[in-house]
Order: structure tokens, then sequence, then C-alpha cells
């Protein structure tokens, strides 16, 4: 059923009332070769259980590998409760509802959600959550430039090791907003970005730093010194942050003498299943001071009339339904379902089993790292400590090598060989709590005899 | 009714100006702005220095309900922004012509600043807004 109310007598009248002779010429001005074509290869329509078998199809294709990618979006354990929950009538919708007020269970879980966000990340306000990682951190930038009222350049540093994907989408979003981004290289033997490479843009005026901790090596930046080194310059810094890390790393807002200014990160490790990319969340907390220029809606706890606590939508003035064009966000989508779940797992998981998921990671990482580095034809990119992702470079090709383990069931990792020509042939590799010493040892077995084998041909 | 003084100019999106001795204007949004708007609860004021065009959106007044821009009566260039209301936004809603202003400026052109709309023209232009 078409979701449209009107009757074709209804358009005839309105066409008749503008002088239009049909719909299709209200869109003459539009050049043809702009418009959009048919969906030639979308097939014909297929019944219900006609596309259960195909999907069950597709999914049995996946098969069970063995997961060792990372890259931005980490397999971690979902406790079966999270989402029996999150699927309850009263939780499960993926917006924050129109009356608002009239749901005020959907409010005190996103007041609950932002209190948890603001105390893993150190600062005194979250919002209710944005898009996506990538998007946050493009939100972050816009709003950097609103919030540094002295700095005009609108130009940030962003360091190489800040995920290309979202480099790509900071491009897309904010470099056609007029924000300029000058890259930052970063250490060869360390995989970080130092001091040392800033001191150029010392004097000069940069709106903002961007640091990511851990990078998108995996490896932990030296935050303190950057973050102090950035706001000496007179820059704000813009954290991108795993909030799995954050449950034993400093959080933003401790770095250094100051802190952070923003910070921003994906969602998805909190209780967000990996699926083909998405759907999954960005998150955003900043200062106190820079609330107002921070996107998205943020909910407050109040009191009635009657002096009973209750929650309402606070700061939404600048939202886009008030604001239009001006308002600091047109893409400040609310991924409400997927906060749910992040909020039950975390309140499952509590401060101690966040800690634990994030510390037996990085334990499994290490021993990945130590296994894999044994083997001949392997070595480790980086020195520097990392949190639970690492650079591996083999000494041939990393795609072939990757095929040859996805025969075996074995995900081997990223071949990030596209992103970081230079580092020969990179592969990025990632180990979480649900990889256990025997599926390391598969993965160092396998590697190991694909390794000789090629050699050997 | 709204009070509109006499000896003050307006623009029809409701900001006044007030022609100071030493040639610089004052401005602020009306007492029917403040009204209208509500409880205000922050205030975006410009910084000195800065260059505006008559016209162009400067500041930013915001609500429990909205966020509204404040423009501009004249071209010149900022010399003050009120910085008691960064901690004291009611005080548009409490005294909108007095500690309630929201800017100086010292326009380039001071004969410009006759062609503003009186406070006659402005309560015509209010009346034909809410018929």
């Amino acid at each position: 059923m078409p979701f449209i109310p009107h009757t074709p007598e209804d358009v005839r009248e309105m066409l008749a009332t503008i002088g239009a002779p049909s719909t299709e010429a209200l869109f003459d001005e539009i050049p043809a070769a702009l418009r959009a074509k048919a969906l030639e290869e979308v097939p014909p329509a297929l019944s219900e259980m006609e596309v259960g078998r195909l999907m069950s199809a597709r999914a049995a294709s996946d098969g069970r590998p063995l997961n060792f990618i990372g890259a931005g979006a980490y397999e971690h354990h979902v406790p079966a409760a999270v989402w029996s929950i999150v699927a309850r009538g009263e939780f499960y919708s993926a917006y924050t509802p129109y009356q608002a007020e009239a749901s005020q269970g959907t409010l005190q879980l996103l007041y609950e959600y932002q209190s948890m966000m603001a105390s893993l990340t150190g600062m005194a306000v979250s919002n209710a959550s944005l898009y996506d990682g990538a998007t946050a951190l493009a939100e972050a930038c816009l709003m950097s430039v609103r919030a540094h009222r002295k700095s005009k350049s609108q130009r940030i540093l962003v360091p190489a090791s800040v995920n290309p994907t979202y480099r790509q989408v900071l491009q897309a979003i904010a470099g056609n907003q007029n924000l300029a981004f000058d890259l930052l290289p970063y250490d060869a033997s360390g995989g970080h970005t130092t001091p040392a490479s800033l001191e150029k843009y010392r004097g000069a005026d940069i709106t903002a730093l961007v640091i990511q901790q851990p990078n998108f090596f995996g490896t932990l930046e030296d935050v303190d010194a950057l973050t102090d080194w950035a706001h000496e310059a007179g820059m704000l810094v813009i954290a991108v942050v795993n909030p799995t890390s954050l449950a034993i790393l400093k959080p933003p807002g401790s770095w250094g003498t100051k802190g952070a200014d923003i910070v921003c990160g994906e969602g998805q490790p909190l209780g967000v299943p990996l699926s083909s990319g998405g759907p999954y969340f960005g998150f955003m907390t900043t200062r106190m001071e820079h609330v107002r220029q921070m996107p998205g809606r943020i909910v407050g706890r109040t009191v009635d009339l009657d002096g009973k606590p209750g929650f309402t939508l606070t700061l939404q003035a600048r939202e886009q339904h008030i604001r239009r064009s001006k308002a600091t966000s047109n893409i400040c989508t609310n991924q409400g379902l997927l906060v749910t779940a992040a909020t039950i797992y975390l309140s499952l998981l509590g401060p101690h089993g966040l800690a634990q998921v994030a510390s037996t990671s990085m334990e499994r990482t290490a021993e990945l790292v130590d296994a894999l580095a044994r083997v001949r034809g392997v070595r480790l990119a980086f020195d520097r400590p990392r949190f639970h992702e690492a650079v591996l470079l083999l000494d041939r090709p990393v795609k072939g090598v990757l095929e040859a383990l996805a025969a075996r069931g074995i995900v081997g990792g990223c071949d990030i060989t596209g992103h970081y020509p230079s580092l020969g042939n990179p592969l990025l590799v990632c180990a979480t709590e649900t990889r256990t010493r025997e599926d390391i040892a598969s993965y160092a077995r396998a590697l190991g005899e694909i390794m000789q084998n090629a050699a050997a041909a | 009714m709204s009070n509109v003084p006499a000896d003050l100019r307006f623009l029809k999106s409701h900001e006044w100006a007030r022609l100071e001795a030493d040639g610089t204007i004052t401005v602020g949004i009306s007492d029917h702005a403040q009204q209208a708007l509500g409880d205000l609860v922050f205030v975006e004021a410009p910084e000195a220095g800065r260059r505006v065009a008559a016209g162009e959106a400067c500041a930013v007044v915001e609500s429990v309900k909205a966020a509204s821009d404040v423009y501009s009566p004249m071209s010149g260039e900022v010399v003050a922004g009120n910085a008691e209301l960064g901690s004291q936004p009611e005080l548009i809603n409490q005294d909108p012509y007095g500690a309630g202003w929201i800017m100086r400026i010292r326009p380039d052109d001071k004969a410009q600043f006759a062609a503003l709309l009186d406070a006659k023209a402005y309560q015509a232009a209010l009346a034909a807004e809410t018929h």
C-alpha cells in the first residue's frame, strides 16, 4: 500500500490550482542526468516465505568463521538479556517519541545513558547519541569551530593514525562546510603521533587537534602530552575513543592538565552486534561551557508542578525542527534502539564487568600478537603499548594470505595496505574477550602453515 | 500591550537601537520580542572588534522554546557585547531596553540611523503582525 493519502482527484486539483500540467512537470528544472533512474537491478518481489529461504541461505554462506577483525567495529559477548530486554514493547523503537515527555521511560533510559557516557569519558555532559562514530567525529569538528570563537581558520589537525574511514567521512561532511584538515604523520617506530611532529603548527591559527585513543593501529597515543601541547598552542582537543577501553584507560576528561574539550566515538562495542557495518551509534560528550554548541538533544531531570521527579528534553532549541539550516546539526539522528541496548549492556556489566571485558581483550591481543609474530615472515609493526589491536607486517601481499586463512574458516584481520601503502604489507588484527587461547593457537598454526607453503612454492 | 519607547528606533525583526552621545548605537531586542520568546536561558553576544553589516545575524537569543538570531540594525564595528548576559540572560526579560542591551556598534554612517523604523512605525508593524 502506498503511504500517500492523495487520491488521483486530489492530485489533479492541486496541479490545476498551481497551473502545472502534470506531477512530472514539477521536476522539469532538474537536469535529466541528475534524475534518479528506475532501479533496474532490483528483482521482482518475493513472498515472505521465499525471502525467508533466500536470507537463510545467504546467512549460511557467511559460515561461522573465527573473527580477528576489529578496525572500528568489535565482536564482544552480548549477554542474552540485553536484546531480550531491548525487544520489549516499551523500548522497541528507534526514535525518541515526538511527544517526548509522554514517554517517561524512554527519557529516563536516555538520561541514564547520558550519565554513563559522561562518567565513562570523564566529561560534564553527554548528548542522547548520534548517528555513528565517523559522523560523530565530523560533528565534533564542526562543533569545535562553533565553540572556539577566537579561532577563525576552521583548520583542524588530524593524525594519519585516525581511522581512515572516519577521515573520509570527515572530509565528505565537514570538508564541504569549509573546514580544512591537515594530516599529521605517525611515528615510524611507535605508530603514534609525537608532539615534535606538531611543532611546525605552533603559532598558527588552528581550531582543534583530533586525538584517537587507542588509534587505528591499536597503539596508545601519548594523550597527556598531546592535549597539553594543543591547549598551550590555543587549540581545542577532540578525543575519539573506544568506550570499552575507557574502563581501564584514563578518561579524556583527565587527559593532560585540562582534559579534552569534546569527546566522541563509536558506541557499537557496548552491546551492539556486528551486522554488515551497522546500524551502530555515535556518542558525544563535552565540557559544560560548550554544551550549547553540542549537536543533538539532551534529556534532563526535573520536577513537575507537584514536585515529583520527571524527565524532559532540554537544550533542543538549536535542533533542526526549530533552527532549520542554522541548526547545530542536520544529521543528529538519535539511534534510540542501539542506545537502549548500550545502556542495558552497561548496567548489566557494571564498571567492574566492563573493565574485565577491556582487560581480557587486551590480554588476548597480547597473546595473539606474541603467537603471530613468531611465525616466519611476520613481524610487529610498532613497539608502543597497545589496547586490543595491532599491525603485523607480512613478507608478502596480505590479500592472498587472508584468502588462504578464509578457506580455513579464519577471518584473519583487516588488510590496511590500501590505506597505508608505505607500511608494505600491513595486517591489522584484533582479539577481544570472545577469542579463546585455542582460537589464537589455531590462527597461529594456520598462518604458520600458509606462510611456509607459500615460501616453499 | 508591549512597551515601545518613543526615543528608540527599531527593525521589523524586533531589534531596537539607541543613538548614544558618543556616536555609537546600543542594540537589544524589544519588549514584544522578549515576551514572545519567553524566559531566555542563553545569549550569545558578539565579540568586540567584529565587523557587521546591516541586517547581518550577529547574536543569538535562546529561550526554552527557540534559538533566534539578532540582526544588526546598521553596518559598523562591534565595540562591546553585554558580558552580563552570559550569566544573567534573564536581564533581557526583566529590562529589555536597559540592562538587557546586547551589543554596542560604531556605525559606519550615522545618518543611516534615521532610516530605521521609529516607535510609531514599529507599533504599526506590530499591529500588522498580530492581525
